[in-house]
């Protein structure tokens, strides 16, 4: 029987690509998210639909898919309404999904694309990340302790349904010539503000690799949770140095204002959560991810970095997109799939 | 004590420091480690290796140079300015390190605080080892000091790697100093990985009791914490190489601790001096007192049980053992110095 997998988040960055990559492979790939891929794909079934409505079980029933990857969880509040739209996307989102997925006797694999933000960012955290390492859940904030609370959903999910294979993919900051996360925008910037005093270790992951990832996790061997990144690192003033762009040191309560500044200008969508990330810096051990994943990055950080540097392309600007009546849509979309099973019966 | 042979008459020794100790092959062995026999006939390797002919990219790439400012500095700023350097995982900056903060500890090892060392080379050449050394003088500039011993008089130059405590790391300029420097979090965690790396770690392990303590307990060894650097070692079977600092007490006397203020500044003791803050900023600039780094025989960790890390008995006696070789090496050092600053 080929192989059916439902993407969610399948308009954004990571879920297009990884539907791309399936277009001539030997499976059926369905993707969910509110609005339709800016790039068509081949051979995919779109669903338009929220997954935090609980409609989201009946499209899982009804696509019969037997893999689920989850690469909805989202860090730009900018996209989804603000802040609580962001929460309610991606822990509500999540929870809705794997509620679905519990029930769904077909489902024989989850994968979810979390982030390294579960670590959180405190001074004096080991300066190499292991997946086992447990950050203080109370020094979490934004999208770290969303991916955190996820995450736990994940873990809860395993253990009421230990026959299907579950895969955490914990993600460091993707940049490449055409992903637009709020770091990318970050280092667009033409003077970088940075926190006088101090200087961030950066470890990078190109975007690449991050689908590369996603595509692993779908092999039948793998499960568990793995840090995802490219290897060694670079310093904040290092990168900025490699970009060919200026910085400029503030004191980090005005480091604090400006971020907000920026992010209100629209500037650029950089969470004030995410501060603690230019001040203290994360990186990660992805020795795991090589040993049971077979995950070896293309571009470590450096290369990362440089072929950002060299190939983006400033074009590529999302459209916001509205969101229509979907639910119409979807219960449509539900009807033609029951027409079917009766033809076929 | 067969690393530390000291003949002084040989005719291929050349002088480092003090002491004269016969150079180290320079060549990498097929397990990517520094060759450890002593190189013959004048040249820089070993008969292994071939004496002369051994290709010169045996030389292990990674080998700190001793402080080293750049000879070209034009070239040196041109390459900074455009990122062109590599770091290591945890953020040690070999070139800035060699090329920036070396000679800058120089100019205190050397100068102005003088410093003597005894048995550099007792500290084995490859391999993970630990460093375990007394802490004292308010500012930790003994754990900087010891860094520079290493770099410089080391037949092997090995850079040694502090372990910082968190307060470290929420100074603005110190902590990302420190980073560059080769320092890593001190936590079980980045010890084990860079003992895994094969690095010298250097840890002190009575913490802020050891730099914030008084005038009046100068030299008298603190606790010794809970014995998780015995832990690790055992886990790791790494040696440990027990070091007596004498001299950094005097650089910065602390006489007495304003608690309130400390508390006030979060901080875990703030320091009056006889300078400081009498005499504002500079009472930052330690005294010139005279130092001797002694360096004591390895203690091996590799023949206990596996499980030996988990004998709290045996840790604390491992513990109190490296403890009491410290405090004897401070008596005797402190003996032989005489005068604290002439």
């Amino acid at each position: 029987m080929r192989r059916r997998i439902l993407i969610t988040g399948v308009s954004r960055f990571l879920g297009l690509r990884l539907a791309k990559r399936l277009e001539h492979e030997d499976v059926d790939v369905v993707g969910v998210d509110l609005d339709e891929p800016v790039v068509p794909v081949e051979n995919m079934e779109f669903v338009r639909c929220d997954i935090r409505n609980p409609l989201i079980a009946r499209v899982v029933e009804a696509t019969k898919v037997d893999t689920i990857v989850h690469t909805n969880i989202a860090s730009e509040p900018a996209r989804l309404g603000g802040r609580a739209g962001m929460k309610e996307n991606n822990v509500i989102g999540t929870m809705q999904l794997l509620a679905a997925a519990q029930r769904a006797r077909r489902i024989r694999r989850v994968v979810v694309k979390s982030s390294t933000a579960v670590y959180g960012m405190q001074p004096g955290e080991p300066s190499i990340i292991s997946e086992d390492h447990a950050a203080q859940q109370t020094d979490l904030r934004g999208y770290g302790r969303d991916c955190a609370e996820a995450e736990t959903y994940v873990r809860d999910f395993g253990r009421r349904r230990p026959d299907v294979a579950l895969v955490i993919l914990r993600t460091q900051n993707v940049v490449g010539p055409t992903v637009r996360t709020s770091l990318a925008g970050y280092l667009s910037l033409p003077v970088i503000p940075t926190a006088l005093g101090f200087d961030p270790r950066l470890q990078l992951l190109h975007e690449e690799d991050a689908v590369e990832a996603l595509w692993l996790a779908l092999d039948d061997d793998a499960r568990g949770i793995f840090n995802i990144a490219g290897g060694g690192i670079v310093y904040l003033s290092q990168a900025i140095r490699i970009l060919g762009r200026r910085r400029l040191p503030l004191l980090l309560p005005a480091a604090a204002v400006t971020a907000d500044v920026l992010r209100r200008t629209g500037l650029v969508d950089f969470p004030v959560d995410q501060l603690n990330l230019i001040v203290h810096g994360r990186v990660v051990d992805i020795r795991r991810a090589r040993e049971r994943l077979g995950f070896v990055p293309r571009y470590d950080t450096r290369a990362a970095l440089e072929d950002f540097r060299d190939n983006r392309d400033a074009a590529t600007v999302q459209k916001p997109g509205s969101h229509p009546a979907w639910e119409r849509e979807l219960f449509e979309y539900l009807k033609n799939k029951v027409d079917q099973e009766r033809e076929r019966v | 004590m067969a690393d530390a042979e000291i003949i002084p008459m040989n005719p291929h020794a050349r002088s480092i420091g003090r002491a004269h100790v016969r150079i180290r092959c320079r060549a990498v062995t097929s397990s990517g480690r520094p060759c450890r026999n002593y190189a013959v006939g004048g040249s820089d390797f070993c008969r292994v290796h071939g004496g002369a002919d051994a290709p010169v990219e045996a030389v292990r790439p990674d080998a700190p140079a001793a402080a080293s400012p750049p000879a070209d500095v034009q070239s040196f700023a041109r390459r900074r300015s455009r990122g062109e350097y590599a770091v290591d995982d945890f953020g040690f900056d070999p070139e800035l390190f060699s090329s920036v903060l070396l000679p800058l500890m120089g100019i205190l090892y050397e100068r102005y605080f003088r410093i003597r060392h005894v048995g550099v080379d007792r500290v084995p050449s490859d391999g993970p080892v630990m460093l375990v050394a007394n802490h004292s003088g308010t500012i930790p500039l003994d754990a900087v000091m010891l860094q520079y011993a290493l770099a410089t008089y080391h037949p092997a130059r090995r850079v040694m790697r502090n372990v910082g405590a968190n307060l470290v790391w929420e100074f603005p300029l110190i902590g990302s100093l420190a980073r560059k420097s080769g320092a890593a979090v001190a936590c079980e965690e980045d010890t084990v990985e860079l003992l895994r790396r094969g690095e010298v770690v250097a840890v002190f392990p009575e913490g802020f009791k050891g730099v914030g303590k008084g005038w009046r307990e100068r030299y008298r060894l603190q606790r010794f914490g809970r014995g998780g650097f015995i832990e690790v070692a055992l886990r790791t079977r790494t040696p440990i190489v027990p070091v007596s600092i004498v001299g950094a007490e005097e650089a910065y006397p602390m006489i007495a601790d304003v608690r309130p203020l400390a508390r006030a500044l979060g901080l875990p003791y703030f320091p009056v001096t006889p300078t400081w803050p009498l005499l504002g900023p500079l009472g930052l600039l330690p005294l010139p007192s005279k130092w001797i780094i002694e360096f004591g025989e390895p203690m091996e960790m590799d023949g206990y049980a596996d499980d030996a890390h988990e004998d709290a008995m045996l840790v604390f006696d491992l513990s109190d053992t490296v403890r009491d070789r410290i405090q004897q090496m401070l008596v005797r050092n402190l003996e032989e110095r005489g005068g604290a600053f002439f």
